[in-house]
């Protein structure tokens, strides 16, 4: 592949300084668990289901510890102290809970040693099912071959979950090598997960396990059919991240949406809380097998795509170290970026391509997400193919692994099933006309590309030196990424952060941080 | 000679005038073959349209076909009996509004803006508002006349308006983006009724935006004006300028 001559001494000390920024951030946070954390846990234990008012088992569980004062020792903990005072599995005991006839912390009177030793032992029997769905995942790849790079990514939106299946199996058959079901509009900001097979949801589909299992099995199906491995992604980010992370893990999804940042910035989402979410998300997702997307490409469709590039580049490295630190491979890390330029910029492809080139270097096992143009997209949609088009070309050029489909149709409605026809198509031409085009070209020596990329570099280290010095909080609050300010008390979700106690256990991190290590090996 | 249109009996222009060509493409929920092709053909017939032409048809999956077509429009529509709702507004530059403020109002104007509801979406708001603005044209934080707060996206109804009474806002400026089944018309309703039951909804010009809005529509909803593609924060910002200016002179006389 035709390559960039990068200056590697700055993309070494740009690491470092994100290193050092992910250290900071992650030692302060070691300290603290939250809801979400601990329902995560309570539905690795096999608590799943809902009350009579469909409020999950899990928050029932939860919020029975936290009205007590008791959340600080974590779920598992006292759900250990009651298994082994009543003998009840965990699912019974939150629907006693939930009646009421169960009380967990009238029940702490066995040792935490022996609270330690149920929950790891319970914790094994979460890892196993975990374990089996990578090894389908991995079995089926192998029966069906994996396809070249980049994989056509479509979206589904419809709302109505059956709906998403006819048209993410129409997507299949069309060359669709994943596919996104897209949520229901401010699931981010939902406190639990919603249960069972919906059908109502504005501008995409609600998260549920329910869903994720119908959706898989339509795409396994599918996939029997065409001899292809279809890939499934539904979105972490938000206030349940490693809830749905637990969701995807055990429904066998391949790709999630998994960034703090994100949630931070675009969804006034407290940080504090979003980050020890996404720390746990990601050793869950590790542990499964599933990439990540991380969704850096949304800074540029608030600022200019051409002078905040910088800010792009040095979240992904920020990202990527956070990552490291939840046990997460390379190989996991679909970090985002986007082909977001006014079209009237001269030269405009000419930068995506130096920027898309650049950050397939810097990450050269990362699969990457590439996100095509939104931002300029018109309700002209016979331009818009053609601004689609020229994505497509970035992305082959430079081995982008995610290829997110533009849609002609963008900034009018959710996909219609001949817009992402039309979109595979089109990605599909480039992809297989220019299959070969990178290894028989060469940029110029300092040229505009390199130019370009060396610029970026530069901006993103000092970028990066200045967040190192002020901590990734106080450079929220300053409002360096996307010109959003974000203070570290405020946003949604604070009140949901608890300083963990003496007694406090959480099985899964030693294990799942273990599943990784013998991953890498495998 | 080119011949000029028939206004009255109005078509659309392919390559010949008058001829009444239409391009057209949809996706049909049955198998493709000639009865979907005939079926395509009875559809535009139906539409009342003539001479259909399926240049393209293809599967999309085993019982879906997507149709390319052409076909003519015959009938045509009387083009002078046509009105449409447009806003009355001075086309000014930004250092114009600038001017125009200071000399008909005399004050900085203030302005909050939301994309509410659940909508997530900022892409409108800031477009409009961002100091950078969109497609060259500045947004309203550079206008030196104007005073403005973004609240960014999912903002509640109720909050909406009580941080507009906090910031004694003279505009309020709601985007929608999302608008499937429709979410935004409830949205927007919900918003005019709670205004109007706090009789505040005459306080504030309230403006709507976003690409699937016009501006009948946003009168249709109760907002006093609406913009829509290819709008920009000068459009916007004239107008307010104007409405706010023509307001304070009726409520003088």
């Amino acid at each position: 592949m035709a390559e960039l001559r990068l200056d590697w001494n700055k993309v070494d000390k740009a690491r470092q300084a994100a290193a050092a920024v992910a250290d900071n951030v992650t030692e302060q946070l070691e300290l603290c668990s939250t809801v979400a954390v601990e329902r995560a846990i309570c539905r690795l234990f096999g608590v799943d289901g809902v009350d009579a008012f469909d409020v999950p088992l899990a928050n029932r569980l939860v919020d029975h510890l936290r009205t007590q004062g008791v959340l600080e020792a974590g779920a598992a903990y006292w759900l250990a102290q009651g298994a082994l005072s009543t003998g009840l599995a965990p699912i019974k005991m939150a629907e006693a809970v939930a009646a009421g006839s169960l009380d967990l912390t009238a029940h702490e009177k066995h040792d935490a040693f022996a609270c330690r030793l149920w929950a790891k032992e319970q914790a094994e029997k979460a890892i196993f099912r975990i374990r089996e769905g990578r090894k389908t995942r991995e079995s089926l790849l192998e029966k069906y071959g994996e396809r070249s790079a980049p994989w056509l990514y479509a979206i589904v939106a419809t709302g109505n979950i059956y709906e998403d299946i006819i048209q993410a199996q129409a997507a299949a058959r069309q060359g669709a090598d994943v596919i996104a079901v897209i949520r229901t509009t401010g699931q981010s900001l939902l406190d639990y997960v919603p249960y069972g097979a919906t059908t109502e949801g504005f501008g995409g589909t609600t998260a549920t396990q329910e869903n994720f299992r119908l959706m898989r099995r339509a795409l396994d199906e599918k996939g029997n059919e065409l001899g292809r491995y279809i890939r499934l992604c539904n979105y972490c980010s938000g206030l349940c991240m490693p809830e749905i992370a637990v969701m995807g893990a055990l429904e066998r999804l391949d790709v999630m949406l998994n960034d703090a940042l994100y949630g931070i910035l675009f969804r006034d989402i407290n940080m504090q809380r979003t980050l020890i979410d996404q720390s746990f998300s990601r050793m869950i997702n590790g542990a499964a097998g599933i990439i990540i997307n991380t969704g850096e490409d949304n800074y540029l469709t608030t600022s200019d795509a051409y002078e905040e590039a910088h800010t792009v580049l040095a979240s992904q490295l920020i990202n990527e170290q956070f990552a490291l630190r939840a046990g997460m491979r390379k190989v996991q890390m679909g970090l985002g970026h986007a082909f977001e330029m006014d079209p009237s910029l001269p030269d405009s492809f000419v930068f995506e391509l130096a920027q898309a080139q650049m950050a397939r270097q810097i990450f050269p096992d990362a699969p990457l997400k590439y996100m095509p143009p939104t931002k300029h997209m018109t309700g002209n949609i016979f331009q818009g193919h053609v601004q689609d088009t020229l994505f497509n070309v970035a992305g082959v050029l430079t081995g982008q692994q995610f290829l997110l489909l533009g849609m002609m149709t963008e900034a009018i409605h959710t996909p219609h099933m001949a817009d992402r026809a039309h979109a595979i198509a089109n990605a599909d031409y480039v992809k297989r006309a220019m299959k070969s085009l990178s290894d028989e070209i060469e940029y110029k020596r300092g040229g505009l590309l390199e130019k370009r990329a060396d610029e970026v570099l530069d901006l993103a280290l000092g970028f990066l030196e200045t967040i190192r010095q002020d901590g990734l909080f106080r450079s929220l609050e300053a409002g360096r990424f996307a010109g959003i300010k974000r203070r570290p008390e405020g946003g949604k979700g604070m009140e949901g952060v608890i300083a963990k106690g003496d007694h406090y256990c959480n099985p899964f991190i030693d294990l799942f941080l273990e599943e990784q290590q013998d991953d890498s090996q495998a | 000679m080119i011949p000029k249109p028939d206004l009255t009996r109005l078509k659309p222009y392919g390559d010949t005038m008058d001829d009444g060509r239409i391009q057209l493409s949809f996706t049909l929920p049955v198998p493709d073959d000639e009865r979907a092709v005939e079926a395509a053909r009875a559809i535009l017939t139906a539409m009342g349209l003539s001479n259909p032409l399926i240049s393209w048809h293809e599967a999309l999956d085993d019982r879906f076909t997507r149709i390319i077509a052409y076909a003519t429009f015959e009938k045509g529509i009387d083009y002078t009996r046509i009105e449409a709702a447009s806003i009355e507004a001075p086309v000014m530059t930004m250092e114009e509004t600038d001017q125009y403020i200071r000399d008909h109002l005399g004050r900085r104007i203030r302005v909050i803006g939301a994309s509410t509801g659940t909508d997530a979406h900022t892409v409108g708001i800031d477009a409009i508002m961002n100091m950078k603005g969109y497609a060259g044209h500045h947004g309203l934080e550079r206008y030196d006349m104007i005073e403005t707060l973004n609240l960014g996206s999912q903002v509640e109804n109720e909050d909406f308006i009580r941080e507009a009474v906090r910031f004694d806002a003279d505009v309020m400026l709601v985007s929608q983006t999302v608008t499937q089944k429709d979410v935004h018309i409830k949205n927007i309703s919900e918003l005019v009724e709670l205004l109007e039951a706090e009789s505040l909804r005459h306080r504030f010009l309230l403006i709507l935006g976003g690409p699937r809005i016009s501006h009948e529509l946003a009168k249709e909803l109760g907002c006093d004006a609406g913009f829509g593609p290819g709008k920009y924060a000068d459009d916007v910002a004239g107008y307010m300028a104007a409405e706010l200016a023509r307001r304070q002179e009726a409520a003088h006389k």
